[in-house]
């Protein structure tokens, strides 16, 4: 039954998916950042990102905060369980944050920012990915509070989805930079889209493979009747995707790539939300038994449903002021 | 060095340290986004190139600071959660939601707009432009009301019931939302922000007028920020006034330890000095008023006022502390009442721009709003202990089940990384405050130009010239 904790459970879902694509393109643009090829290509890199960046990460705020609020017996599990990744996640972006604007400030010590907005972008990353691989292996729990040890999170399935991510990000920041530029960067941005594209598609299949392996609860999802009926169409699109992103990346269409990487992130997004539905923390935590009570809900779901169409409106307007190919003299600083 | 540090101690330290770092921006940014409207206002109707250097110069500052506030405040809403666990399962339904509120209504109208307010000046029309700079400036003061509106239903709790495992369940949304001390703390805060947002900018004005007194972009906003301190210092005592007659009313063992109060008494005197002790339950070396604490808090000279030992000792907040912070906080507030009554004497003798000592004293009180805010803030928030929901939730209970060494761990990288990454950028922000709005549209590296060249030469009719 659909009640008010499966809406709010949609729609942090959708926050999150929001997220990931948003912050993991201008996440991604840190992670090529020292690959490309000249000063001047990384200042415009960054330039075609810095208009939208901190309206990306406002996307991690509402997934923390509405965790917090709509499934606080989550939050209070979950921020514990997975302490040491998003301390390291938090820190990171607060060293790739500020290297937006000090970069401009300082040219003498630029090269210091510049490597702050790539190791930050780096471990800000590759701790996401950890926390999702170690969220999807289960948490342990007794009571209302997580019962493990402090590094329960680190396994090589949290390992590899967090390489898995990096690789992600990476190629939605090269897709991204081959949307928004021209000449030699966007020549560049190609290249490293290819590898990551490669990796990409690479590591989606190991975590695939993987994940069954993780619990019998998912395997049962993934290969009985009749859940593989609703399942099966999320790997077929999957090689759709990565068949038009193959498409877009070797005819060289510029607009190609990234919607394809959009779509590959959305179907894995999909593919794991099949695996944890109705826990909120898997096996451990139904969305039901984690949920505020209807007080709380209805009270935020009436202002989500007036402001989030808003937002995501006036954030489409942002996107659509600084559309098109960047102009590489541009910039306020 | 934490090894006699439990768990909840060092959390506590942790979210201290990140919390004061974070609230600097803000305190600055609400100001400042503000300002920055005004500016923008002025410069649309007046045409006055003097405002447009103004608005371009601040833009800068701004972006820097508002920057340092985004990050410094991702962490705040995951501390919750890695350090505080038990308080989330058990407010979270109440605090929760209205933080979502901040995020949906607040956080996302600021960073949807920063991007076109920064970068957008010739890619939209002036009226849109102006619009952005304006759903920032809004966007920063509808954040402060809802995080103030959690902080006072943390400090004066109304509108709730408890469940059966003990978390606070919502019943009134409005009475949670506009608790008891909702709307007197929003008042102090905002006004506060303001203050510090006036004296940084009248300091820097001052700065440049010491180097050129005929520079117009700092006589003018040295001018601005007087007039705000002038308006805004008086109705901050004020509000600072009927802030603490609310605290009396809802926080009595607060107020006692504010006035160093051990006794409930009648006629009470305001301690000037004196240092508070615990374990003795007395000040030692207290030089007080009589009657002036009971008139001040009570409106009358015999009136009577709560005193600490009203509860047992192991509901009193660390009395020093408390008594000190508001001290401080209460002395610059005087002190800045001070600056902007000397400042319209100053300008009625029209003489403001050439008092070279009151440009001295501007300069010196630029640090101030700051100093202020924190110690207002340590005031309320050490005050309110030992709970986190005042009289019901215990901050020794809030704890997550976290053990010493990992928070240890956490808290020396917090303090690592905060101190490189917002020491760089308090010495940016203090070097373009230092070059000035004439010459600010520089880019870094480039010979500075001489005073008084106006950055913006060949303006289009319909867009703002690019830089």
């Amino acid at each position: 039954m659909i009640g008010l904790p499966e809406i709010w459970a949609g729609l942090l879902a959708l926050a999150i998916f929001i997220y990931i694509v948003l912050d993991g393109f201008d996440l991604g643009v840190g992670l090529v950042f020292p690959l490309l090829n000249s000063d001047d290509d990384r200042d415009v890199a960054m330039n075609t990102v810095a208009p939208v960046w901190d309206g990306n990460e406002t996307w991690l705020v509402l997934g923390g905060g509405g965790l917090f609020a709509a499934f606080p017996l989550a939050y209070a599990v979950v921020m514990p369980a997975l302490y040491a990744p998003f301390i390291v996640m938090i820190l990171a972006l607060v060293l790739r944050g500020v290297a937006f604007e000090y970069r401009w400030r300082d040219k003498a010590h630029q090269p210091t920012w510049d490597k702050a907005f790539f190791f930050g972008s780096l471990f800000a990353t590759f701790a996401q990915g950890v926390v999702l691989g170690a969220f999807v292996q289960g948490i342990e729990v007794e009571g209302r509070a997580y019962a493990g040890g402090w590094f329960d999170w680190f396994t090589p399935f949290s390992v590899a989805t967090g390489l898995a991510l990096t690789a992600g990000y990476a190629l939605l920041g090269a897709t991204w930079l081959v949307l928004k530029t021209e000449g030699g960067l966007r020549d560049r941005a190609y290249a490293l889209a290819r590898v990551a594209g490669v990796s990409t598609l690479g590591f989606i299949a190991l975590v695939s493979m993987w994940t069954p392996f993780l619990s019998p609860d998912i395997a049962e999802r993934w290969f009985t009747f009749p859940w593989l009926f609703f399942v099966l169409p999320v790997p077929t699109l999957t090689l759709l995707a990565a068949a038009a992103l193959v498409w877009g990346l070797y005819t060289k269409r510029d607009w190609a790539p990234f919607p394809s990487t959009i779509a590959i992130f959305g179907l894995c997004f999909a593919g794991l939300g099949i695996g944890i539905a109705p826990y909120v923390v898997p096996r451990a935590i139904t969305i039901r038994d984690a949920a505020a009570p209807d007080s709380s809900l209805m009270f935020m779901l009436v202002g989500a449903l007036i402001l989030l169409p808003l937002i995501l409106a006036y954030t489409a307007y942002a996107y659509w002021v600084f559309r098109g190919k960047i102009d590489p003299s541009e910039g306020y600083h | 060095m934490f090894e006699s540090f439990d768990a909840t101690i060092l959390a506590r330290i942790q979210f201290a340290f990140t919390v004061s770092f974070h609230i600097i921006f803000p305190a600055f940014s609400i100001g400042l986004a503000s300002f920055l409207f005004v500016l923008e206002v002025m410069w649309l109707r007046t045409g006055n190139r003097v405002y447009l250097n103004l608005f371009k110069f601040w833009m800068k500052i701004f972006a820097i600071a508002f920057g340092m506030g985004v990050v410094s405040g991702i962490v705040m809403s995951y501390q919750f959660g890695t350090n505080w666990s038990v308080f989330s399962d058990k407010a979270g339904p109440v605090v929760g939601p209205l933080m979502a509120y901040e995020v949906l209504t607040a956080f996302f109208l600021e960073a949807g707009f920063l991007g076109v307010m920064l970068f957008g000046m010739n890619r939209v029309s002036r009226k849109l432009h102006l619009f952005a700079t304006g759903m920032v400036a809004l966007g920063t003061l509808i954040s402060a009301t809802w995080i103030l509106s959690v902080n006072s239903w943390m400090q004066t709790p109304a509108g709730f019931s408890m469940n059966e495992v003990g978390q606070f369940v919502p019943e009134n949304w409005l009475e949670i939302v506009f608790n008891p001390s909702f709307p007197y703390r929003l008042l102090h805060m905002t006004l506060a922000a303001y203050l510090t947002t006036s004296f940084v900018v009248g300091a820097v004005g001052a700065f440049h007028l010491l180097q050129n007194r005929a520079n117009k972009e700092a006589r003018k906003m040295f001018s601005m920020a007087l007039w705000m301190a002038a308006i805004v210092a008086p109705l901050q005592i004020v509000a600072g006034d009927i802030h603490g007659i609310n605290t009396l009313e809802h926080q009595p063992i607060k107020v006692a330890a504010m006035e160093g109060h051990w006794e409930r008494q009648t006629g009470a005197p305001l301690i000037l000095f004196g240092i508070p002790d615990q374990e003795a339950e007395e000040n030692h070396l207290e030089i007080g008023i009589p009657g002036l604490s009971a008139l001040i808090l009570t409106h009358h000279w015999d009136g009577e006022t709560p005193g600490l030992k009203d509860v047992p000792a192991s509901e009193r907040p660390p009395v020093a502390i408390v008594f000190w912070s508001f001290r401080i906080m209460v002395a610059i507030g005087l002190m800045m009442a001070a600056v902007g009554a000397i400042s319209l004497y100053l300008r009625y003798k029209r003489c403001l721009y050439d008092a070279r000592w009151f440009q001295r004293v501007a300069i010196a009180m630029g640090p101030s709003g700051f100093v202020a805010v924190l110690a207002g803030w340590v005031t309320t928030e050490v005050g309110r202990q030992p709970f986190t929901v005042y009289g019901l939730l215990r901050t020794g209970e809030s704890i997550a089940p976290v053990e010493a060494p990992a928070v240890a761990a956490s808290l020396i990288a917090f303090v690592i990384v905060y101190f490189a990454v917002f020491g760089a950028g308090t010495l940016y922000l203090l070097r373009l405050m230092k070059q000035g709005p004439a010459n600010a549209d520089d880019q870094v590296g480039k010979p500075i130009r001489t005073a008084g060249t106006t950055p913006a030469p060949g303006l289009k009719p319909k867009t703002i010239p690019p830089q």
